[in-house]
């Protein structure tokens, strides 16, 4: 009984894709929700690069979820080597409350360490019944919209500060104004997910809404994979930037000791290859080559900035996602 | 079962039989560690945030409409289960069938499944494309994303509990009461009504209490069925998870321990039930 | 005890028909879906969904979460049935309040006060991290909330049997001498077997199916902290609700078997 119960054990805790036969180094990379099937190529391609580059056989963890659930997680103990989200704020709590990442970490890798990038762009039914065009049309008291909740969802909060900057220049600046325009948009959506992957089965199999609004990324996928649903995409007149800001969790790494394979996985998300992979999952990327190479699946549009239009992330959060904030003001449902 | 079972009352203070220590020290501290613990951990969190916030978290809008929403969709589920489960009880006990073995077997499927899978199944039987949406949806009664179909979820899960604690006394009726009853020219109804219903009273609300406790707590059934819609479908175990994603922590807190306290409350009525229908089977 | 008649007359079987539809529907039918829907693209399909290295691997982390939580809850639950049956002690209806909390607590609930005792960010997780050990989002913290949810499982089902049953056989063995592992082995334990593998196989369903208090504190690691019914949920959000069927069907084979193995040890019990 005893050895069946320490095999079973065994078992249980070592078993997996690679088997301990020379101890494979393991890294965890903790992502956002909808990035699932995106490092499901990723990782593969990178585990043979890897042993290509340095004979050393890694095995890569993935965990999915709304990015301030994970760091929230990362913080309460989840052992992350790498974090791959869709959002500083997210990146920096590690920094602020758990000193789990060093200061500068945004200078660590190009393009403010973010290795690709996109925009909050919409999903529609078939035909376009509402005709949906623009930020406008959500606002009408007949368009309903799903995102998730921008209190947990990095995702969702690209899709409120793009709809504030909207409203902004249409407004001329005027904050109020804005802050209306949120708020009825606000009002409009029916169901508040924890991450995108939940409002995208919410749009999709649940049939809730009128239009869906998640990264391009995701609308492109969600077009592949239900083909015969007939979803149409919509590319608003202007959109914000959002970066995929991705870091070593140092504190982490550090005590594992995978700091080499870590920075080596962050790499090769830069690399030709990589960028190939992110750019067929429908992620705008920078490498000049793979960005010519994908051009026509990207339209072009006007994109504004946090650091343009807001001042910044520290100063977004501080005005419009801290306790009491402008996002609390209009975000009555919650 | 053990309900049909009568106190004798011959335990008594005699410490003839080794091993109180022993067995009480580990339960104590068994308890202590696994139970009182991490219990003590959630009081103390949601006192940080001090009475007035308190209030203001678990009286806020969407924490109420989710009280109403748990505690409305439980009511339902409850009374469809208190005459889903009195049927049951009686046809397996009173009636002989082809099959009636299979039937009292599947009666505990929904101890069995584990909840995730009974919410799945359920989603994908109820939906729109499903063979029971299917139908309903067309005659206008939708399901899934609906209270309905959060009271359906809650219903599979604590279905057994009134079968399962009405069956072993009605077994133990004896059957002569009521031939005699009827012998004296009573209706069927008339017997079921005066004799057996009072003496299974007891038994029935037990497992009715049981079963609406239950129903306070289910979780994983729901989620997929009910597709939290706030202040439509969200229920309160799903209100707390949010609010811990957000990093809220002292909401997330104070609402556990309203759940905790209603969950302490039907515990005790349960008890209280349980004592008078052990005394009730005493007596008769 | 049984008193059966055979179903004559309109009444009955009306009863009898209203009922089977009821179960058929309510109760049965749930079962068949998730059947169908597991081979809905085949039985290739499915057994290579069965076969994905995440899902044998959500299968053996259950099955060793089960392994070790199941014998510890028998331990429990013996020492508390023996301690509550057999002796007469102030705050006893206390004490079994506090043994059956769990049972009425929402699993969400346990999983949160688990992470409020030890994350980082609790009670005691700063203080453990100084030593360097770490329990949430890891196998321990599943184990953990695993226990608290089944905890109460056996000592419930021996409770009651062991008060029925009396100190008598026991104290008889005590006057002539026994020990109290002889006492507990030879008298004690022939008596309540078969409600004791009864509790312990109630105790196993629950603690392979939980989801709720093991989705808090699980970390939802592909591959090793996704128990089986989260790796249902995973699946299910990964545009593959075939594969989120395909796991659901293992679980409920396994459903099955219990309820098999429970009606048997219920005719023993007898």
């Amino acid at each position: 009984m005893k050895r069946f119960l320490a095999y079973t054990l065994a078992l249980g805790l070592f078993a997996g894709p690679a088997a301990a036969q020379d101890k494979p180094v393991e890294l965890l990379n903790v992502s956002y929700d909808i990035a699932r099937e995106l490092f499901a190529q990723i990782n593969p391609a990178f585990i043979a690069d890897w042993k290509a580059k340095t004979g050393q056989t890694v095995d890569v963890k993935q965990s999915h979820a709304g990015t301030s659930r994970q760091a929230r997680a990362i913080l309460e103990g989840l052992q992350a080597d790498v974090v791959t989200f869709n959002q500083v704020l997210d990146v920096q709590i590690l920094h602020d409350r758990g000193n789990l990442v060093a200061a500068d970490w945004q200078k660590r890798l190009p393009n403010n360490a973010s290795p690709y990038y996109s925009l909050p762009a919409f999903l529609v039914r078939k035909g376009n019944p509402k005709k949906v065009k623009d930020w406008s049309d959500l606002v009408r008291a007949d368009v309903q919209s799903i995102f998730p909740n921008p209190k947990t969802s990095g995702n969702a909060r690209y899709t409120y500060l793009a709809a504030y900057g909207f409203a902004l220049e249409q407004n001329k600046g005027d904050q109020e104004k804005a802050k209306a325009f949120v708020k009825t948009l606000l009002g409009n959506v029916p169901v508040f997910d924890t991450g995108g992957r939940g409002s995208t089965t919410t749009f999709v199999e649940r049939e809730i809404g009128d239009v869906l609004i998640t990264f391009e990324a995701e609308t492109n996928g969600i077009k592949r994979e239900y083909g015969d649903k007939g979803f149409e995409l919509v590319t608003p007149s202007v959109s914000l930037l959002a970066e995929f800001p991705v870091s070593v969790v140092d504190k982490v790494a550090e005590r594992k000791g995978t700091q080499a394979v870590a920075k080596g996985y962050l790499d090769y998300l830069y690399s030709e290859a990589g960028q190939e992979i992110l750019a067929k999952h429908f992620n705008r990327v920078h490498h000049p080559k793979v960005k010519e190479k994908y051009k026509a699946q990207f339209p072009d549009l006007r994109l504004i900035t946090v650091e343009q239009v807001f001042g910044g992330w520290e100063k977004a959060n501080k005005d419009h996602f801290a306790e009491g904030g402008i996002l609390d003001q209009v975000f009555v449902k919650r | 079962m053990s309900h049909s079972v009568k106190h004798d009352g011959s335990i008594v203070a005699r410490h003839v039989l080794p091993g109180f220590g022993l067995t009480m020290g580990a339960t104590l501290l068994y308890l202590a560690v696994l139970i009182l613990l991490p219990l003590a951990a959630l009081l103390l969190k949601s006192a940080e945030v001090g009475p007035e916030r308190f209030w203001q978290i678990v009286t806020s809008p969407r924490a109420l409409a989710s009280f109403q929403i748990t505690l409305g969709a439980a009511a339902l589920a409850t009374a469809f289960n208190a005459l889903y489960g009195l049927l049951m009880a009686w046809i397996l006990v009173r009636y002989d069938f082809p099959g009636r073995r299979i039937v009292d077997a599947l009666i505990d499927i929904p101890f069995a499944l584990p909840t995730a899978v009974a919410g799945i199944a359920l989603t994908a039987l109820y939906a729109k494309n499903g063979w029971f949406g299917a139908v309903l949806e067309p005659a206008g009664i939708k399901v899934v994303y609906t209270i309905i179909g959060v009271a359906i979820a809650m219903a599979f899960t604590s279905a057994p509990f009134v079968i399962r604690t009405v069956q072993p006394v009605l077994e133990d009726i004896q059957p002569d009461v009521e031939e005699s009853a009827r012998t004296l020219g009573a209706y069927p109804f008339t017997v079921f009504r005066k004799v057996v219903f009072p003496a299974i009273l007891p038994a029935y609300l037990t497992g009715n209490a049981l079963g609406f406790a239950r129903c306070l707590g289910e979780f994983g059934a729901i989620i997929f069925i009910a597709g939290n819609l706030p202040m439509k479908t969200e229920i309160t175990a799903l209100l707390i998870f949010i609010r811990l994603e957000e990093f809220d922590y002292p909401a997330s807190a104070s609402l556990a321990v309203v759940v905790l306290a209603a969950a302490f409350v039907t515990l005790l009525l349960t008890n209280l039930l349980q004592a008078w229908h052990l005394r009730y089977n005493g007596r008769a | 005890m049984a008193h059966r008649i055979p179903a004559a007359g309109a009444m009955p079987k009306l009863l009898i028909g209203l009922g089977l539809l009821l179960t058929l529907g309510f109760i049965a039918t749930p079962i068949f879906v998730i059947f169908e829907q597991a081979f809905s693209k085949g039985l290739a399909f499915y057994l290579a969904s069965v076969q994905d290295p995440d899902t044998i691997h959500a299968v053996l982390l259950t099955l060793a979460t089960t392994v070790v939580v199941v014998p510890i809850n028998i331990v429990f639950g013996i020492a508390a049935a023996w301690a509550i049956a057999k002796f007469q002690f102030s705050g006893k209806k206390l004490l079994l309040t506090l043994l059956e909390l769990p049972f009425s607590i929402s699993p969400i609930v346990a999983g949160v006060i688990y992470l409020l005792l030890y994350g980082s960010q609790g009670l005691f997780g700063g203080w453990l991290e100084s030593y360097g050990i770490r329990l949430m989002f890891s196998w321990p913290a599943i184990v953990l909330v695993t226990l608290f949810v089944t905890s109460p499982f056996v000592a419930r089902e021996l409770i009651p049997l062991m008060q029925v049953q009396g100190n008598d056989p026991e104290e008889a063995a005590a006057t002539l001498g026994a020990s109290g592992w002889q006492i507990f082995r030879r008298v004690t334990l022939p008596a309540i077997r078969w409600a004791l593998l009864y509790g312990a196989v109630l105790c196993t369903a629950r603690a392979i199916g939980e989801f709720g208090a093991v989705s808090v504190v699980s970390g939802n690691i592909r591959g090793e902290t996704n128990t089986l019914p989260l790796q249902v949920e995973l699946l299910y959000h990964d545009y593959n609700a075939v594969g989120a069927f395909a796991a659901a069907s293992l679980l409920t084979v396994i459903a099955v078997i219990t309820l098999l193995l429970k009606a048997v040890l219920e005719r023993y019990q007898r």
